[in-house]
């Protein structure tokens, strides 16, 4: 059940989202001129099959079934004043490789302000008109074309919500993407990945059913070396000031062309953490041990 | 005049002047500057089952942001009280319409207007002794025998309570809609155009069809609908009972002509649906009163139909069951005579039967007869209405706190197959007993009247019906 063309049509379309960050490789960079203009060209080709529901991106589109409650239950459950029919008002989220903006216009109708960014223009030209329709949307999302690195500085601990949902496995630096991600955040704000395992049963059907055998996939679209494993995004958010609080399998059914939770992560998975607050309560690494030790005896010699 | 278009059109005494403020007479909008409004939802049609979908969606949580319209044709319809004689048209309420209704505040309304709850139904047939026997065990309300009229008045009501959210739009006949392209063509309008009789045009991300089994909006959705027209026709009448009684059954006889029933409205008054061929029909409401009295008593209590036959064979599977079950057959009740019928209540329209091969299309659904159309005789058409809107209405809660696209056709699949696979076998069943009562040749006779008995026999296929 886990081979599916219908999966791996996914993902190659999540690579479209973002082909351009397989080739930038300096945080900061300013410029499209490191974006390889051939990735770029195949993915503005699919740039006008966003919207339909049946298409090529069909698993994204079904892909919000568990992604939006995922996202919204978790705000839902660290806040405590919230009305049910706007469950995320008020909350400023920024969709990064928002694509056509699948993800940014749930999340806009939830009530968030929603700001989505991607490098192609295409992209943000479809998200733009699709939003145009209805007045509600066009008011509560921003769409812009642009890196994550480009609205770092205007941006910086600007949004209590960064939703990444099939982008770090394109990303050249992992760890710079991270550190941008905590920059532009606000202290205890949340950080919602979803993404690829680096695992044999990835390799297999990502790249050898997917590309070499059933053709669906071009020849060398993915890079396996980019998936990422769990424990390694998990490594790197804690070193960044993140603490990790849900790791969550997913998985994709070609037949029902839908997706579930499972307690695997060896395919995709989606991931939620919480930058450390202004006073570091979370993996406080600056704080000597010795220090903890003495505070304890302290505590215990005042225990009467 | 177009003043008195926008006087008539929503409740400006009632609706408090908010986001969507309409001050004074409306242009029509056919060279508008600006698109026309956008709703989330717009319901086609604002009877009891538009209506309650409408006032259903407007008390859902979820919807507390959205904006809904009503389109009616009609008048608005509210009562603070009943008057003094019975409408002819009434309807069997299940407790599980009454809990729907109960869900967006109507239900209330409705036992302050009024209602008669009925413990028991009583079935049977004019050729034979077979008779079945419904009744529920706790002696719980089977259901409630409501005038449509107070149904309205009811959800009236409640759509008032929330006229931030819905706009009823009354004297509003729909005489177009546009569809959307595909919705991977980025390029013009992907909601749905409804252009009204007087020139207006709304938008939406959904269009309900509520509006009856000649539904326009099936009709232009191009959605096929398979149809038959009975050879029968249902004459409705308002009956006063020769004396006072714990009127608490409703009784249903099979005439080879048709299904003859006895609605309970009160201790003294019942409501008459005589389903018969549309010359008999004609004839029954030609005749002079009397005479039309002499007809029903006649039909409940004339045994012309029975054959010696019939009646034996009849006996003798009773006994045989008798014999199996000890508490196979129930006491046979006698229904009330009837004594007179209000002046004016007399009234026909026929029947036929539908349903819709499709409910759902990309931002349209089709609920109530829209969908499907039923014979009367099972008492079920506007709960398999309320069925729908009870289904619908949780799948759309759950599609807004998701934040899809109402429109969405994934959703309204799901609506679809729920409810098709509940209202086809309903459907059908009602349209085999409506034939298989309607003949008088023996052997289908012993069949149903040994399969009535067979049925009343049986709990568990009882408490299914």
């Amino acid at each position: 059940q886990y081979f599916s063309g219908h999966e791996i049509l996914g993902w190659f379309n999540d690579i479209q989202l973002s082909l351009f960050r397989l080739t930038v490789k300096r945080p900061f960079s300013t410029s499209h001129s490191s974006v390889d203009s051939k990735e770029m060209k195949k993915f503005q080709l699919l740039a006008h099959k966003w919207w339909d529901e049946e298409g090529e991106y069909a698993a994204l589109h079904s892909m919000n079934d568990i992604r939006v409650p995922f996202i919204r239950d978790t705000l839902l459950s660290m806040s405590s004043n919230y009305h049910l029919g706007n469950p995320l008002s008020g909350i400023k989220i920024l969709d990064v490789g928002c694509g056509g903006g699948l993800l940014s216009e749930p999340l806009g109708r939830l009530g968030a302000s929603v700001t989505g960014i991607d490098p192609v223009e295409d992209n943000i030209r479809t998200a733009d008109r699709h939003k145009s329709f209805d007045p509600v949307l066009a008011k509560r999302i921003q769409y812009k074309s642009s890196s994550l690195e480009e609205i770092v500085e205007e941006s910086m601990e600007t949004f209590d919500v960064i939703v990444a949902s099939e982008v770090v496995e394109h990303v050249a630096d992992l760890e710079t993407f991270i550190k941008c991600c905590s920059q532009v955040l606000k202290p205890e704000g949340s950080l919602f990945i979803t993404t690829i395992n680096k695992t044999q049963l990835s390799y297999v059907l990502g790249i050898v059913v997917a590309e070499k055998i059933m053709g669906i996939v071009p020849e060398r679209t993915h890079e396996w070396e980019k998936f990422v494993p769990p424990e390694e995004l998990k490594r790197l958010l804690e070193s960044n000031g993140f603490t990790v609080k849900t790791v969550n399998g997913m998985l994709y059914n070609p037949l029902s062309g839908s997706w579930s939770w499972m307690e695997s992560t060896s395919l995709n998975y989606a991931v939620h953490a919480v930058k450390s607050g202004a006073w570091g309560q979370s993996h406080a690494t600056d704080t000597p041990p010795e220090t903890d030790i003495q505070q304890h005896s302290a505590r215990a010699g005042t225990v009467p | 005049s177009s003043a008195a278009m926008a006087a008539l059109r929503g409740r400006a005494l009632l609706a408090p002047l908010g986001a969507r403020l309409r001050a004074g007479p409306r242009a029509p909008l056919r060279a508008a500057a600006s698109a026309p409004p956008l709703y989330d939802v717009v319901v086609s049609g604002g009877g009891m089952v538009g209506s309650a979908m409408a006032a259903v969606l407007g008390h859902d949580i979820h919807f507390h942001d959205k904006k809904i319209a009503l389109l009616e044709a009609g008048p608005r319809k509210e009562y603070d009280h009943m008057p003094d004689s019975y409408s002819n048209r009434v309807s069997s309420i299940s407790p599980g319409s009454a809990t729907l209704l109960s869900s967006c505040g109507a239900w209330d309304h409705v036992c302050s207007l009024r209602l008669k709850p009925f413990r028991r139904m009583q079935v049977w047939d004019a050729c034979s002794e077979a008779m079945i026997v419904f009744e529920k065990d706790d002696l719980d309300d089977m259901g409630y025998i409501v005038e449509n009229d107070v149904i309205m008045s009811a959800l009236t009501k409640q759509l008032d309570a929330v006229a931030d959210r819905v706009e009823v739009f009354y004297r509003s006949r729909a005489v177009g809609y546009t569809w959307p392209l595909p919705s991977h063509s980025c390029d013009t309008s992907p909601w749905v155009q409804v252009e009204l009789a007087d020139g207006c045009r709304l938008q939406t991300k959904l269009l309900i069809g509520a509006d009856g089994h000649n539904s326009m909006v099936r009709k232009e959705a191009e959605i096929k609908n398979i149809e038959h027209q009975y050879d029968q026709s249902a004459v409705v009448a308002t009956l006063h009972l020769s004396e006072a009684t714990d009127n608490n059954v409703a009784w249903q006889r099979f005439l080879p002509t048709g299904p003859i029933a006895l609605l309970p409205l009160s201790d003294t008054a019942s409501s008459l649906v005589w389903s018969t061929s549309h010359d008999h029909a004609s004839e029954l409401l030609a005749m002079d009163e009397e005479s039309f009295v002499d007809s029903i008593n006649s039909a409940f209590w004339s045994n012309i139909n029975h054959s010696d036959f019939i009646d034996t064979a009849g006996a003798m599977f009773r006994s045989a069951i008798s014999l199996l079950k000890a508490s196979g057959t129930a006491v046979r009740q006698l229904p009330p005579s009837v004594a007179e019928v209000d002046p004016e209540s007399r009234a026909m329209f026929p029947l036929g039967m539908g349903h819709a091969t499709e409910y759902v299309q990309h931002r349209v659904a089709l609920i109530g007869d829209a969908a499907h159309r039923v014979h009367p005789l099972a008492g079920q058409g506007v709960n398999l209405g309320f069925g729908d809107i009870a289904c619908l209405a949780h799948h759309l809660s759950a599609a807004a706190f998701n934040g899809s696209d109402l429109g969405s056709l994934k959703h309204l699949l799901k609506f679809e197959t729920e409810r098709q696979r509940h209202n086809v076998s309903l459907i059908a069943v009602t349209d085999v007993l409506k034939r298989l009562y309607s003949t008088t040749l023996t052997p289908l006779v012993l069949l149903r009247t040994w399969g009535l008995q067979a049925t009343n026999a049986l709990p568990p296929v009882k408490v299914r019906i």
